[in-house]
């Protein structure tokens, strides 16, 4: 589900060529060094939904590139890090910033931006303007991961 | 939580239509050995792609070679100006067009010689007598290595195509650079990533249930990574087909290959 605050945004987007919508989604002042410490929605995430949502192909589809131990998830991708117990390594807002956009404090970075419009490239015409996933989707992926802990 | 007084300095819009960042300049042939997408398949698919009374992409010759050689009323058979066979040519395709100086894929080149020596309309791309034709065509140089000439002519596109490989594209923001470079041996979900050859298409995809082209495969990497495709048979797309030939040139031909 999409909170008030980011369909009113997405209602608010210039129209760009080529079908890219070059805007941005957080406000100026969101991130903080290598965090984005408050949540980007009202409602708190739902660790239980971000499990979901991790392995779905039509949620996030995480699994694509990453593999958690224990997960009951067949075929789990090793183009990224293994994700077992990254919540005792990161902090909620340092796992906020990474599925927001990895690319912000580290450039040319494969994983996609999950939360982000602007400086895309291409996007097809059913994508474009949109986020890979809506506000409250990377909420219960950040409640999620954060349980993750060895 | 977003608020709304951040809004108007948050809707910067920078130029459109320009990727985020110039393409990388990485080395241009990063493998210790080249790969065939061959080399990525199970022991059973491998199997079937070599046996080639099994190997569904050997129907697709047999109606290529039927169709090669039929002639209709008004215009001659392809046989009879190629009256000794294709061999070796698909190997070096794409290629310019000396007549005309444009590059030609060899699905470009069928519908070229349609066009002026039989005097038929061209054939749409992913037809059924295109991909019998090329596959016939291409099979005719199973074996041999890869071997496109990038000087001349060809170069602006072999740049114009390296350049599509080097950028990151769609709202995944992936380059084919990241995966088929970067990323080659590495597991995506169920599959295993190539290099990102051609050299064994067209080719009969498990996925497709059929035969299709180099253009299709890529048509779908682009697919994947949520970009809006380039129109099948589109110059751009050849020129991409064209650097991917280049950058494989030595590795064998394999049409029809069986492909996941
Ligand atoms: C296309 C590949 C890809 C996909 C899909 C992907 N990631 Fe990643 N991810 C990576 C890579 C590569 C890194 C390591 C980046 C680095 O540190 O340079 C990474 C790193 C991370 C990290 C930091 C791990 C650590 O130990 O520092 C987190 C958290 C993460 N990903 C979460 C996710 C989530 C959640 C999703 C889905 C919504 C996702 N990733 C989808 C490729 C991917
Ligand atoms: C997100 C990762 C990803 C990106 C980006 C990507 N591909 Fe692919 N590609 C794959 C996967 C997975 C396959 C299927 C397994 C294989 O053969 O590599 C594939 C297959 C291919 C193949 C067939 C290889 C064979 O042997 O059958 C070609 C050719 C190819 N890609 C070219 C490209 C080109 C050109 C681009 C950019 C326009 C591109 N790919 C972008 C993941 C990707």
């Amino acid at each position: 589900m999409r909170s008030a605050c980011c369909s009113a945004l997405l209602a608010l987007l210039p129209l760009a060529g080529c079908g890219d919508t070059q805007t941005h989604l957080l406000p100026p002042g969101s991130i903080v060094n290598d965090t984005i410490p408050e949540p980007l929605t009202r409602i708190a995430g739902d660790a239980g939904a971000g499990a979901d949502i991790f392995v779905s192909r039509d949620g996030g589809h995480c699994i694509l590139c990453h593999q958690v131990d224990g997960l009951d998830a067949p075929f789990q991708g090793d183009v990224g890090p293994a994700l077992t117990g990254v919540g005792s390594r990161l902090s909620p807002g340092q796992i906020r910033l990474r599925i927001v956009d990895y690319e912000v404090f580290r450039p040319g970075v494969l994983m996609p931006s999950y939360y982000r419009t602007h400086a895309l490239y291409q996007v097809s015409d059913t994508n474009a303007g949109q986020p890979i996933l809506p506000a409250q989707s990377v909420e219960d992926l950040v409640a999620y991961l954060s349980t993750l802990k060895d | 939580m977003i608020r709304l007084s951040g809004l108007g300095l948050a809707l910067v819009a920078v130029a459109a239509c320009t990727p985020a960042a110039p393409p990388e300049t990485h080395l241009d042939a990063p493998f210790e050995r080249l790969q065939s997408g061959y080399d990525f398949l199970t022991p059973e698919t491998q199997a079937l792609q070599d046996d080639t009374f099994s190997n569904p992409g050997y129907l697709w010759v047999d109606r290529g070679a039927e169709l090669f050689n039929t002639s209709d009323a008004d215009a001659p058979s392809c046989a009879s100006c190629h009256t000794t066979g294709l061999a070796g040519v698909a190997a070096s395709y794409p290629a310019i067009d000396s007549d005309s100086g444009q590059l030609l894929n060899l699905e470009g080149r069928i519908n070229t010689c349609r066009e002026r020596h039989q005097h038929l309309p061209a054939l749409d791309y992913e037809s059924d007598a295109l991909r019998a034709l090329s596959a016939y065509i291409a099979n005719q140089s199973h074996g041999l290595p890869l071997s496109v000439d990038i000087s001349g002519a060809a170069a602006t596109h072999y740049a114009n195509g390296r350049d599509y490989f080097f950028t990151r594209r769609g709202q995944l923001n992936l380059s084919c650079h990241q995966c088929h470079d970067q990323n080659a041996g590495k597991r995506l979900r169920g599959d295993t990533i190539s290099q990102g050859h051609g050299n064994g298409f067209p080719a009969y995809r498990l996925e497709w249930q059929t035969l299709g082209s180099l253009q299709r495969r890529i048509f779908d990497c682009d697919t994947g990574v949520r970009a809006e495709p380039l129109p099948l048979g589109s110059q751009t797309y050849i020129d991409l087909e064209l650097y991917l030939s280049a950058r494989a040139n030595g590795l064998a031909m394999e049409s029809p290959a069986i492909r996941r």
